[in-house]
């Protein structure tokens, strides 16, 4: 009897909430961490970034403009979402990051306890970072936090899922919208993440993921003029320098990567999350 | 219109030396660039010689700042909050000197720098002082970041001085701080006020100079933090020379204000808010309203209000309290507002000032208004800097907000309505760090200011402002 060849998966970008090909028909090889071939990954060229942004710019008034509690809803929903296909996960863990069953294990948990972690941030991140000002002078005054906009995320290149999941989401979920920059090194188990954000009640273009050289793409998403910020945490020194430079063009704000070494389990705090928030305080006159 | 009878403040209230040194260690010393003179706008004549900080005098600043660090970030936070009170309290009692030297030195009229500088930069201290035994509450953690380097604008000199020092010292940081070329000499007499205060050495040290001596503050590898307040231009100058670096970075740059007039707006309370909006400190403010939205229905009655109050502002000597438009702040900022304006007339808006009369030594311009004004006129687009009024129309409120944020700035904005909803709807979605709703150009030091976009990052005044000053790492991710 014939052994059944199994169904490959063809792993392709995701912009927009679909998933095309790189317009460039472009690909690179992705080897395991022991060198074994696992696929043929889209490399995306400058376009496909550019379209990235398009389709974060698109959904972007749509998900700021959501009830927080909405958007906590979603992201739980990611959530639950990651935990059903957990025996997925691992196995491409332990393929793509070289780590032992029990360890891929212990990441997908804390992938997904992070993403519940953030969902319940969304609708108190404004308690804890507004105020109402006591101003000398008979004024109502209100301080509020709202969104950045489209923000590009170098994701890093360790940690496929976990570190992964840990930069999108407390971007996301204060209402920005993102393109990232999947690790260029392990970047199935960010496509496959897609599949899990695309069945998610998350609407199309709030994360778009690219994947290829991040040398390559980070610079285009850096230099572009309708990018409101950058987190450059899975960015080397020279190239976070370089896109450093290229963000001062239209004064993105910088999340610059981390001088240590990132220990992806331990506590997240609001930093991630309050480097893409804007603060808009509103006065108003009080009087008959 | 009435006819008033010249009110001067005096002028003797004030000494100005005829030269001035660089504030370094707690005590002026000379500077090895070249000096520079600081003039009266009003009247081109000379108030004092400067002396110009050059890189090795920048350095020298630098190190006096680091070796007070150590002994002022250990400092209770009690004991420097007490040095914060005591500056406010010098401020307060020679407030009137403050803001004589300040009109002289920018041209504004005494009515601001008596009422609105000056009471402000007392705020200021008072309560950034308050948070200095107080910062374990604030959220940011409690750590200072080191020597701040803040290089600040001639619009508010005092101001902008007292915005940057006040959280930076009350943080635990030591400063190094350049005011604009063209506004020293109060900066140089808060440096007076330290000495006063018995601040220790180093504390404060204020470098005066050009860009070079900017750039070299900004560019000085043991600067832990750099704050700025000016043009976009020049911030992205500064956010492009700190990448890759571990400064922290705080701008505050330009502005192109939409002020959004709808059609039930209170038109009397609108009117003087727009003049407030374009007009205080000769609209060398970045956040003025320097483009009118009006509702289409409304326009023709607006216009002919506002051109009628405009007819009623006095422009001329500063130091008299009956003055409302001040002078120029330079010969270069009048080039400047000239050249756009004159764009404004080649690109076919219609131009309109009141019947003025312009004294003849120094740097004036008339309050202007552009009417038939379109989004992509320079007019529209850059930033003016001065008492320059472009006029919009708009059918509705999605229109209003659309024409409103079509811009790279995000600064301030301007509501006007009588209906709460329609307010809080467009406040909503104005891309603007501060939105004045049926008022315009308030300040107070607990209210965050700052922008959205390229309009700069990080926000000064309030709990927020303090964010600047400290390293919140927790340490994680």
């Amino acid at each position: 009897m014939t052994e059944r060849l199994s169904v490959r998966k063809t792993y392709k970008l995701f912009i927009g909430g679909a998933f095309p090909r790189s317009e460039s028909g472009r690909s690179y090889v992705v080897t395991s961490a022991k060198g074994e071939f696992l696929a043929n990954a889209s490399k995306a060229s400058r376009k496909d970034a550019r379209d990235a942004v398009v389709a974060a710019r698109k959904a972007f008034g749509g998900w700021s403009g959501a009830t927080a509690y909405n958007r906590g809803q979603v992201i739980y929903r990611i959530a639950e979402m990651l935990e059903s296909r957990r025996a997925q996960f691992a196995a491409e863990l332990v393929a793509a990051d070289g780590v032992a069953a029990k360890k891929a294990a212990e990441l997908l948990d804390a992938a997904v306890d992070r993403l519940v972690w953030y969902a319940g941030w969304s609708d108190k991140i404004g308690a804890i970072r507004g105020s109402a000002n006591p101003v000398a002078g008979p004024y109502f005054n209100l301080s509020s936090t709202e969104p950045t906009g489209v923000v590009a995320v170098v994701a890093p290149p360790t940690g496929p899922l976990l570190g992964l999941v840990s930069v999108i989401a407390p971007v996301i979920v204060t209402g920005n919208t993102c393109v990232v920059v999947a690790s260029e090194r392990a970047p199935l188990p960010s496509i496959t993440l897609s599949e899990v954000l695309a069945t998610s009640d998350l609407p199309g273009g709030v994360v778009n993921i690219l994947t290829g050289g991040s040398e390559e793409i980070a610079p285009w998403l850096a230099g572009h003029m309708d990018v409101n910020g950058i987190d450059l945490t899975g960015a080397a020194p020279d190239l976070a320098k370089t896109c450093e430079e290229l963000a001062a063009e239209n004064l993105k704000r910088v999340l610059r990567p981390p001088a240590d070494k990132i220990d992806w389990l331990a506590d997240p705090g609001t930093a991630r999350m309050t480097a893409f928030l804007e603060t808009k305080t509103v006065w108003h006159p009080i009087g008959v | 219109m009435f006819e008033y009878a010249p009110a001067p403040e005096s002028r003797d209230v004030v000494d100005i030396k005829p030269s001035y040194g660089l504030f370094v260690n707690g005590e002026f010393v000379d500077g090895s660039g070249s000096a520079f003179k600081t003039i009266n706008p009003a009247s081109e004549e000379k108030l004092a010689e400067i002396a110009a900080a050059s890189a090795a005098d920048v350095d020298l600043a630098v190190q006096a700042a680091r070796k007070a660090f150590t002994t002022w970030s250990a400092m209770p936070g009690a004991e420097r909050a007490k040095y914060l009170f005591r500056i406010a309290r010098i401020i307060q009692e020679r407030a009137r000197e403050l803001a004589v030297l300040e009109s002289l030195d920018n041209g504004k009229p005494i009515r601001e720098s008596r009422d609105v500088d000056l009471p402000l930069v007392a705020a200021h201290f008072f309560y950034y002082a308050g948070w200095a035994d107080k910062l374990q509450y604030a959220g940011y953690g409690t750590r200072p970041l080191g020597v701040a380097g803040q290089v600040i604008p001639w619009n508010f000199p005092l101001l902008m001085l007292a915005w940057k020092i006040a959280p930076a010292l009350a943080c635990g940081n030591t400063v190094v701080l350049k005011p604009a070329e063209t506004t020293p000499l109060t900066a140089l007499l808060f440096a007076e006020i330290c000495q006063q205060a018995d601040l220790p050495p180093g504390v404060v040290n204020i470098v005066t100079g050009a860009g070079e001596t900017g750039a070299a503050v900004v560019n000085h590898p043991d600067v832990d933090k750099v704050a700025f307040t000016g043009s976009t231009e020049v911030g992205r100058l500064i956010a492009r020379s700190v990448a890759g670096t571990g400064k922290k970075v705080t701008l505050e740059l330009g502005g192109k204000a939409a002020n959004i007039v709808y059609e039930d707006a209170a038109l009397d309370q609108a009117v003087e808010g727009i003049v407030n909006g374009i007009f205080f400190n000769q609209g060398h403010v970045c956040c003025a309203g320097s483009r009118l939205l009006v509702q289409e229905s409304i326009a023709g009655e607006l216009l002919a209000s506002l051109k009628r109050r405009l007819g009623t502002l006095r422009m001329g000597d500063p130091l008299d309290k009956n003055t409302d438009i001040g002078a120029i702040n330079s010969a270069a900022q009048l080039a400047k507002i000239r050249e756009l304006s004159d764009a404004g007339e080649q690109e076919g808006a219609e131009r309109w000032s009141p019947a003025c009369a312009i004294p003849a030594q120094g740097f004036w311009f008339p309050p202007t208004i552009f009417t038939g004004v379109a989004q992509s006129h320079r007019i529209a687009r850059e930033e003016i800097f001065g008492p320059v009024l472009s006029v919009l129309t708009f059918r509705t409120p999605a229109e209003a907000v659309e024409k409103a944020n079509n811009t790279p700035f995000g600064l301030s904005a301007g509501v006007w309505t009588e209906k709460a909803s329609l307010m809080l709807w467009t406040a909503d979605r104005l891309r603007a760090g501060v939105i004045w709703s049926n008022t315009f150009n308030r300040f107070d030091p607990t209210s965050p200011f700052g922008g959205y976009k390229e309009s700069g990052y990080g926000r000064e005044g309030g709990r927020h402002g303090l964010e600047a000053y400290l390293d919140a790492r927790d340490g994680s991710l």
